[in-house]
């Protein structure tokens, strides 16, 4: 049985400014998100994700189209008639009062009974690690604490869906990682519909259910993460997420479910052909570094530079027709020749693994 | 040796450069001084000492030392048996001019802070222009602009006019030389004094706040009471401070709107140096009213170094 | 799993949502009222002295029945003899302070600014900023004692200088802050740049600091002019016999003569210089950000 939708946006645009200045922050944008979803906005800054989230918390109105929450349009609601809550990317956090008093002002608003509140403010401060920890002021916390603060606030009006700017923006590596996995247990625990809003792309990966990439105000791709890592449809998406190399080639002919493209220098690969692909037509591949296997003794390109990240090595290699594609191999494997600069090598790219995109 | 020798150098150039840098602030900085000092302390200075003389006869002092002046504010010296009687007509005034100056800044709040929260919401462009508009009266002449107001509120001012216009009144309402007058005066004067420094609080207030608050299912009026106006405490305070303390020692305005009838301190001063002829009687007054003004700036002082420690934790 | 001990969250019940495109008042910011209420502040302010002005053109003596529109109260202003007299002491006492104060708020501001703390700073500007914190009867009380002990002493009377040191001393301040403000916004690196290039420091003064600094001084310099030929309450205290300034004669003319038209005609010249230095002394400041 499908999940039932929590947020909807229908045919979305949101121009700021008028005439020559308008800026269109969101151009004609269609989303469905479903309830109990880790859904994530991804993309550049001035892509229109965070515009697309204040128009759902009901901040900004949009241009045109409608937004749904729960299958119902919320234009007419102000901020403070949505069941919808938002952590912001600053916190946001009163700082004239005590984080206890911070947790429980959603509450206070709405009226909820004294004692109610407190118990459900000592339970979202142990859900965020935090207990004993009520009395203090914003201003006494580190960033990670204030972001479990802002986080708390926002839960303990059990909204049908959360909203999240960039929340981790602000977090040094190691205490972004461990946010990560702790907001995306707190989501499985809670049920809650999380939208979340980043440009970092791995975090988009590690934590989202379905992640919608954007750019220029419009949604490029819709998808899992699987999806938009393995299959991108465009140059956007596929340059986007992760390392990607690009190579132009011309249809050959057929190979079973795929086709066969040579590139001008005369690689070969096997691809799952798009709609409207016809032999002799010239495509762009997008082929990740990882997929691409180096092979001693060959001469389809020369390494170039060569590059020691820890756990890979990146390899800069140049093709005959002066193309260059990055190569990325793991160092644990023992067995694999390790190439050094001025070295000719061999390419393999295993059929599929290049994408043909859609441009 | 020579390493030592140059170390010893470089810091007596230091110092000597440092001491420079000082003389030379000193000597910028000394022409303000002595005008300030030598025309506007050592006056308070000699008012100081005046406060503890006898009072001449033709106005000025006679240089013997009593303390009758500061005595004559509580206490009335009965010439027939030489008894000290309570007299609180001095007081009375005092109070009065306490309790105008607290009234006179009640109501600069009421009206000042929805002033300025209405200035610092407005687009940047136009906001320059605000502050402008409120501060040009404050640079016009205060006597013309307590004239106006007289004008204005007398029996036969426009105020009277226009309700007898309406028929709403037969006889003239006297608002002229009441306490009444003297407020609507004071308020007239200082209403720029709290709007400035509330606009400057709330010009800085971060409204992604109130977002959050909104947010959090808060009304307009909840987040201007939860949120907004706890934040711009400072400003309110510091308007407070900066209405209150020139009120307390008005002049031209319970001058004008006050008539002889309704006087505060800085009237009784002046005429001590006027008809009554009492300089000391006057110098003491003056710097009675001086202390109330030091103790009202200490404990804004002390009050605000304490918040702001107390907000760093 | 969150106990469901909290409330439910908000329901949007059909009835109470309004049907078809209403959408919800988007400014945030928006406090009702507060428009309204500023608005008042404004007419409240400015009414008085619009009426004022309004009335010194009426045919009419009365200063609140409107007859017809007229200068006659402006020419017998113009050839009033006392008025020429106050108005010459006002210049007089208001010109030669303003430049005095402007000098020395100059010389101040190049001391306390921009600079790492020295000794004696902060007394420094708590005496330059005296003048403001004390109320001003009892700076004028003051002054007068001071100038009658130094005539009754010393013999010492300066005449009209004595007005002219009292308005200086309460000017400084006023020079000062403009001119401190242009100076705190200004760029340390140019006098650094000119050192570079040779100039002495005379020289990076002359030719770099305060060609930059002249907005923040002529800003100074109006202020400091309009408080002083404003200024009431400590000129009646210091001012001698024929020393009458334009506040002054104003006042006497109140006592005298009650409200007259001709009184309404004086203001509103006074009014209209203030306000003419006013938006000069911001509009100089605001140029060259």
């Amino acid at each position: 049985m499908p999940d039932a939708v929590a947020v909807e946006a229908r045919s979305v645009t949101k121009q700021f400014g008028s005439g020559q200045e308008s800026v269109r922050a969101l151009d004609d944008v269609s989303v469905t998100i479903r309830e109990n979803e880790f859904f994530t906005l991804l993309g550049p800054s001035g892509c229109g994700k965070t515009t697309l989230l204040r128009l759902i918390a009901g901040f900004e109105l949009p241009t045109a189209g409608e937004i749904l929450l729960g299958g119902e349009p919320v234009e007419h609601l102000p901020p403070y008639e949505r069941p919808v809550n938002t952590v912001f990317q600053n916190y946001a956090l009163f700082p004239h009062m005590t984080v206890l008093q911070n947790i429980a002002f959603g509450l206070e608003m709405r009226k909820v009974a004294k004692g109610e509140i407190d118990s459900t403010v000592q339970e979202m401060l142990g859900l965020v690690k935090m207990s004993g920890l009520g009395g203090r002021r914003p201003a006494q916390l580190s960033g990670g604490q204030q972001q479990r603060v802002a986080l708390a606030r926002a839960l303990a009006n059990h909204p049908k869906v959360l909203l999240l700017d960039e929340p981790l923006s602000a977090l040094d590596l190691k205490l972004r990682q461990g946010m990560r996995t702790e907001l995306k247990n707190l989501q499985k625990k809670t049920g809650i519909t999380f939208v979340f809003v980043t440009h970092d792309q791995e975090e988009a990966l590690t934590m989202s259910d379905r992640i919608a990439v954007m750019s220029q105000g419009k949604i490029q791709q819709l998808g899992v993460p699987l999806e938009i890592y393995e299959q991108p449809v465009n140059r956007f998406v596929a340059d986007f997420i992760g390392d990607t190399n690009f190579v132009s080639a011309t249809i050959d002919g057929q190979a079973g479910s795929f086709v066969r493209c040579r590139s001008a220098a005369g690689l070969e690969f096997l691809v799952t052909p798009v709609a409207g692909a016809a032999t002799g037509a010239t495509v762009t591949l997008a082929v990740r570094p990882e997929k691409i296997t180096p092979k001693a003794g060959g001469n389809a390109a020369k390494v170039e530079q060569t590059v020691y990240v820890g756990t890979d090595t990146t390899y800069d290699v140049r093709l005959p027709d002066n193309t260059r594609l990055n190569l990325r191999v793991p160092n644990a494997l023992s067995g694999q020749a390790h190439f050094a600069v001025g070295d000719s090598i061999g390419i393999e790219v295993p059929p599929g693994a290049a994408r043909m995109l859609q441009d | 040796m020579t390493v030592a020798l140059t170390a010893s150098r470089l810091a007596t150039v230091q110092a000597d450069l440092e001491r420079r840098r000082i003389r030379t602030r000193w000597g910028l900085v000394l022409p303000a001084m002595i005008v300030i000092g030598v025309f506007g302390i050592v006056p308070l200075l000699i008012i100081l000492v005046y406060s503890f003389l006898v009072a001449g006869g033709y106005g000025g002092v006679e240089w013997k030392f009593t303390t009758d002046a500061y005595v004559s504010f509580l206490f009335e010296k009965d010439i027939f048996d030489g008894t000290f009687k309570f007299v609180s007509d001095y007081l009375e005034i005092f109070w009065r001019s306490i309790w105008l100056a607290l009234l006179t800044t009640v109501a600069c709040v009421v009206l000042g802070f929805p002033t300025a929260y209405f200035m610092a919401t407005r687009p940047a462009s136009q906001r320059n222009y605000w502050v402008f508009l409120i501060t040009l009266p404050f640079w016009t002449n205060l006597l013309i602009r307590t004239y106006a107001i007289m004008l204005i509120i007398r029996d036969e001012g426009l105020v009277n006019d226009g309700l007898r216009g309406l028929g709403l009144i037969d006889k003239p309402v006297h608002l002229l030389y009441t306490n009444f007058a003297i407020i609507v005066g004071l308020l007239y004067s200082f209403l720029p004094f709290m709007v400035l420094p509330l606009y400057s609080s709330l010009e800085k207030l971060d409204f992604r706040l109130v977002e959050a608050g909104f947010d959090l299912y808060a009304t307009r009026r909840s987040v201007l009471w939860r949120i907004i106006v706890p934040l711009a405490k400072p400003g309110i305070i510091a308007g407070c401070l900066l209405v209150f303390i020139p009120a307390l020692g008005a002049y031209i305005t319970p001058l004008i709107l006050g008539g002889g009838g309704e006087l505060m301190i800085g009237n009784l001063i002046a005429l001590q140096f006027g008809t009554s002829r009492n300089w000391p009687f006057g110098s003491a007054l003056a710097l009675i009213l001086m202390a109330a003004v030091m103790s009202a700036l200490i404990i804004y002082v002390r009050t605000s170094t304490e918040r702001g420690r107390a907000a760093h934790g | 799993m969150v106990e469901q001990t909290i409330a439910r969250p908000l329901a949007v019940d059909a009835e109470r949502r309004p049907r078809g495109p209403a959408r919800h008042a988007l400014d945030l910011k928006r406090q009702p009222g507060f428009g309204t209420i500023a608005m008042l502040c404004l007419v409240m302010l400015y009414a008085p002295i619009v009426i004022l002005v309004i009335f010194s053109f009426n045919t009419s003596p009365s200063v609140t029945r409107w007859q017809n529109f007229s200068l006659q109260w402006f020419v017998k202003v113009l050839e009033n003899r006392e008025i020429h007299d106050a108005a010459l002491n006002s210049l007089t006492i208001s010109i030669v302070a303003t430049i005095v104060s402007t000098i020395i708020a100059t010389l101040a501001a190049l001391a306390t600014t921009r600079t790492r703390p020295w000794p004696g700073q902060t007394a420094a500007y708590m005496v330059i900023n005296l003048p403001l914190m004390v109320p001003e009867i009892i700076t004028a009380v003051a002054t007068l004692s001071f100038f009658a002990l130094l005539a009754s002493t010393a013999q010492i009377n300066l005449g009209i200088g004595n007005l002219i040191l009292a308005h200086s001393v309460f000017c400084i301040p006023f020079a000062y802050m403009p001119i401190r403000a242009r100076l705190e916004d200004m760029d340390l690196t140019l006098e650094q740049a000119a050192a570079d290039l040779y100039a002495t420091p005379w020289q990076a003064f002359k030719h770099v600091t305060l060609p930059l600094l002249t907005p923040g001084v002529s800003s100074g310099a109006a202020l400091a002019f309009i408080v002083s030929i404003d200024d009431f309450t400590i000129t009646q205290m210091v001012a001698g016999p024929g020393q009458t300034t334009l506040p002054l004669y104003i006042w006497g003319q109140l006592h005298k003569t009650g409200v007259t038209p001709e009184v309404n005609a004086i203001s509103t010249i006074l009014l209209v210089v203030s306000i003419l230095f006013v938006t000069l002394s911001f509009l100089i400041g605001r140029k060259r950000k």
